[in-house]
């Protein structure tokens, strides 16, 4: 299998590697996927008082186009308010990484990790609106 | 293009990359072999069929000499040994070719769940045309159970077939043993033997053996050439799957390529007369390897048991590292993630499933394959650029990072997809 | 062999091209196995690929449509059990592979040339009951004679049939078009046209079709043949078929002109010298000549004690020549105990010819010698 130039470059140099304290205000945690299924991610976001993501993380478990779905999704969603985040599609994690058909449940468990972590905000925080995810 | 040498430098600046590590996927064909298929390909080209000619003379004298060669390696005749286009087909002519010349007086065969795939295949097959098919399990080491194997022959039994050593983690079955029992209830023994030629004794009469699958590419062969032992006495009939000219007995037809036999011929040459001391080195290398991740990484399974193996094999679970990242990871070196056949494809492995493994132990797995051309050199490289992937990917790991704060990942309600 | 030994056995097995051996050896030493992700395994996979392009030109097919085989008898075998057909009709001519495919082929008579009998057939493809495999192979391996393809192919597909068309004696000597032909698939065999033994091909002209493989296991060839591929055979067999491909038309008029002029000697030294096919189009290369009372046993054994490699009848049967059933469909009756085929190739020249007709003017002469 060849993997695209932007699936090796996340893969070889990922961005935001790494954890926030779950407990921690303001911090939402999406972890999706599982191990039987040779996929897990953990997506973190930290969101500002304004509602804007100022920050985010991420922890996979899984193939090339996983780690690389994740690590992008983390550059995406930062400066982000929460439901420009949640409107991240997995076609576009898709082409822009030119992942192969195989490869495309890696960018639909991307989304998911995203639409879970505003989730776990949104639960955290208290906030009305309606569940995403 | 990669090539493969076999003089790769013994020194850390001599290594070419990549390193070839999956040596159960294909072999480097040795070359005194290409050597000795040279002449064949250009002066003696005749065809072993053509009996009016000299040409013709020439490639059968040297097709004759090669069936000698792969006898002697498994302690056969050689008007026992039939030249197939390799396992695959041996397997295949060996299962359904049994099974349907006996097919009026026996209709069952048994075979193990950890079976290369083109056996399993062939049983489905049978299956479905009517047979019965037991489908005996394996302990977490990777062997069969004698008693099971036992109590499951039947008097409609016509063939059992197990393999010798297993492709993916490298486990010797208990031949002699399963060919006793088989012999004991009239019942013949198959096994595919691919991995298992000059890599361990192979004695087709003191293990019972009935039909025996062997593989050029797998012992440092050419690809396309392989062969299928099948017994005279007591004798084993087959119905052949290409017909034709009636060559090889009948049970084969198709012009026989001279070249490749010889080349063939020569693989079991060289694999009896060094399989002493290579199997020596392997042996060390093996230790080399293991004990050099062992010391640097904690959380690493070996998959299968250590002892009855062949030596050329470690199949290695790094724990909460998935393996497609790995090999990604790994890319200074090709070892694969599953078997050659399967790693196209997602599924967890269905031979590290059969051992009882999770699926997210099976997911962590690699195979690294070593044979004749593995340096020392290469391994420590090996070892290295290991230890640095799974380290690096583990930091990356939630998995993992759980583990180091003691949470059971089996504890989690995980959703899957 | 020695030096001055002349090989006049091509249809048998032809000498490998040397930009076969050369593909060969370079693939003997590319380690990989196709299947394997890695770079090892892709630079395999690569070789396998550049060659099924190539196979595919040769006959004017794409290259999904080639499944490569262990040869020209497993191609046969595949292309006429892999659609699932209990009923199958072949020229009287084929070749055993397809002869005894399966149990209970049933043959069409030829005529004296050799040529099919297109009325036989659609006799028997009108009474036939459920699907229907026909088999005609574009050359014949003795003769050389070469069958009217294209309209066995429109006379079975009008019946429903499938055609499958065994060319491997055609490859590489004549020019193949399967879709022109019309069949539905064709069986080819690299060492028939300078490749190697041990690789061949079936072509599907339907590309995409489902095959009901032979040799079940891996993935391999699309499902439809599994077991590690023959990458260096399979790089030989293209790098051969590219050069056959090239040199087609010029090989056939040389060769063409080697062989009529072979034949027009052996008439002269031999007035009553019968060739068979002679009068049909036949393969340029192939020569299937008999003086009637002189044994092709004895002929062929001082042939070759004279370093001229010919044979008697066909070189695919297990050891025991037996009387052609080739010529014995052509009602060619005692005088099939006479033929001698003669078959050139890439490497034939002038002296070959010279030394044939040199060694046949001597067993010719003692011939009539002895009858005398």
């Amino acid at each position: 299998m060849s993997y695209s130039e932007k699936v090796i470059d996340h893969y070889e140099h990922p961005r935001n590697v790494g954890s926030f304290k779950k407990e921690e205000d303001g911090i939402g945690t999406g972890l999706v996927g599982a191990p039987a299924c040779g996929d897990v991610m953990k997506l973190q976001i930290k969101v500002s008082a304004e509602g804007i993501i100022e920050d985010a993380k991420f922890k996979t478990f899984g193939c090339g186009s996983a780690i690389a779905s994740s690590s992008l999704v983390t550059e995406w969603v930062k400066g982000k308010t929460l439901d420009e985040a949640a409107s991240i599609k997995n076609t576009d994690i898709a082409q822009h990484l030119a992942l192969p058909p195989v490869k495309i449940h890696c960018s639909v468990l991307a989304e998911d990790a995203i639409k879970a972590a505003i989730a776990d905000y949104k639960k955290k925080s208290g906030s009305s609106d309606e569940a995403v995810g | 293009m990669l090539h493969m040498t076999a003089v790769n430098g013994t020194t850390n600046a001599g290594l070419q990359r990549p390193i070839y590590l999956d040596y159960q996927a294909t072999t480097p064909c040795d070359p005194r072999v290409v050597e000795a298929m040279l002449p064949y390909f250009t002066e003696k080209f005749g065809n072993p069929h053509s009996r009016n000619h000299a040409y013709g003379w020439e490639a059968e004298e040297a097709v004759e000499q090669a069936r000698e060669q792969v006898a002697a390696i498994i302690g056969a005749d050689p008007k026992e040994i039939i030249f197939t286009s390799g396992a695959t087909e041996s397997n295949n002519l060996a299962i359904k070719g049994v099974a349907n010349f006996y097919r009026d007086k026996k209709d069952h065969i048994i075979t193990v769940v950890t079976e290369h795939k083109c056996v399993l295949d062939s049983c489905r097959h049978l299956e479905q045309e009517g047979f019965k098919v037991t489908y005996l399990p394996v302990h977490k080491n990777g062997l069969i159970d004698l008693a099971q194997l036992e109590a499951a022959i039947t008097d409609r039994t016509a063939l059992v077939s197990v393999m010798a050593v297993n492709n993916e983690i490298g486990v010797i079955q208990p031949l002699a043993e399963i060919g006793a029992i088989c012999r004991k209830h009239h019942v013949f023994f198959h096994t595919d033997a691919a991995q298992g030629v000059g890599k361990m004794p192979l004695d087709v009469n003191a293990m019972n053996i009935d039909l025996m699958s062997i593989s050029g590419h797998k012992i440092y062969g050419p690809k396309g050439i392989g062969a299928l032992f099948v017994r005279r006495r007591p004798r084993v009939r087959l119905q052949a799957i290409i017909n034709g000219g009636g060559q090889e007995r009948g049970m084969r037809s198709g012009t026989l390529p001279t070249p490749m036999i010889v080349g063939l011929g020569e693989a079991c040459r060289i694999a009896q007369a060094e399989m002493g001391v290579e199997n020596e080195r392997m042996h060390a290398l093996r230790d080399r390897l293991l004990t050099g991740i062992n010391a640097r990484l904690p959380e690493c399974y070996v998959n299968g048991d250590l002892e009855q193996r062949v030596p050329g094999n470690l199949n290695i679970s790094f724990a909460f590292v998935e393996g497609e990242g790995l090999m990604m990871g790994v890319k200074d070196i090709a070892v694969s993630s599953g078997s050659a056949c399967t790693s196209a494809s997602l599924e967890p492995s269905y031979v590290l499933r059969a051992l009882g493994l999770d699926a997210e132990m099976a997911h962590t797995s690699l195979r690294l394959g070593f044979g004749r051309f593995t340096t020392e050199a290469e391994i420590d490289y090996a070892i290295n650029h290991i230890v640095e992937a799974v380290s690096r990917l583990r930091e990356l790991s939630p998995l993992w990072e759980m583990h180091q704060e003691g949470i059971d990942i089996k504890s989690i309600q995980w959703a899957g997809h | 062999m020695s030096a001055t030994a002349v090989y006049l056995d091509y249809n048998a097995t032809a000498p490998l091209r040397q930009a076969a051996v050369d593909a060969m050896v370079r693939a003997l030493r590319t380690t990989g196995n196709p299947s394997s992700v890695h770079g090892f395994g892709r630079a395999a996979r690569r070789l396998v690929e550049d060659a099924r392009d190539s196979v595919a030109e040769m006959v004017g097919a794409v290259p999904a449509g080639v499944v490569f085989t262990s040869g020209g008898s497993e191609a046969n075998a595949l292309g006429l059990t892999g659609f699932g057909h209990r009923h199958i009709l072949a020229s009287a001519v084929e070749h055993p592979s397809v002869l005894k495919a399966v149990d209970g082929v049933e043959t069409v008579p030829v005529d004296r040339d050799g040529l099919i009998d297109l009325a036989a057939l659609e006799a028997l493809l009108r009474a036939a009951e459920g699907p229907v495999m026909v088999a005609v192979m574009l050359a014949n391996n003795e003769t050389g004679v070469l069958q009217p393809v294209a309209e066995v192919a429109r006379i079975a597909h009008a019946y429903g049939a499938l055609v499958h068309c065994d060319a491997v004696q055609a490859a590489g000597k004549v020019d193949i078009d399967m879709h022109r032909l019309g069949v539905d698939t064709l069986a080819l065999s690299a060492h028939k046209l300078g490749g190697p033994q041990g690789v061949g091909a079936l072509v599907l002209a339907a590309a995409e079709a489902e095959v009901i493989p032979l040799i079940k296991g891996g993935g391999q060839e699309r499902r439809r043949r599994a077991g590690t591929e023959n990458v260096p055979g399979i790089a030989g067999f293209a790098a051969a078929g590219r050069l056959a491909l090239a040199e087609m038309q010029d090989a056939a008029q040389r060769l063409g002109a080697l062989r009529d002029r072979l034949e027009a000697e052996a008439s002269r030294v031999a007035p009553h010298t019968v060739v068979f096919g002679a009068g049909v189009e036949r393969l340029p290369n192939t020569s299937c000549l008999a003086l009637p009372g002189l044994s092709a046993q004895t002929a062929v054994m001082a042939f070759d004690l004279a370093g001229v490699a010919v044979s008697a009848g066909s070189a695919c049967s297990s050891g025991k020549v037996a009387a052609s059933h080739v010529l014995a469909a052509m009602g060619a009756g005692a005088l099939a105990g006479a033929a001698i085929r003669v078959s050139l190739g890439w490497d034939s020249v002038e002296a070959d010819v010279d030394r044939f007709i040199d060694v046949f003017t001597r067993v010719a002469g003692q011939r009539a010698a002895s009858a005398a």
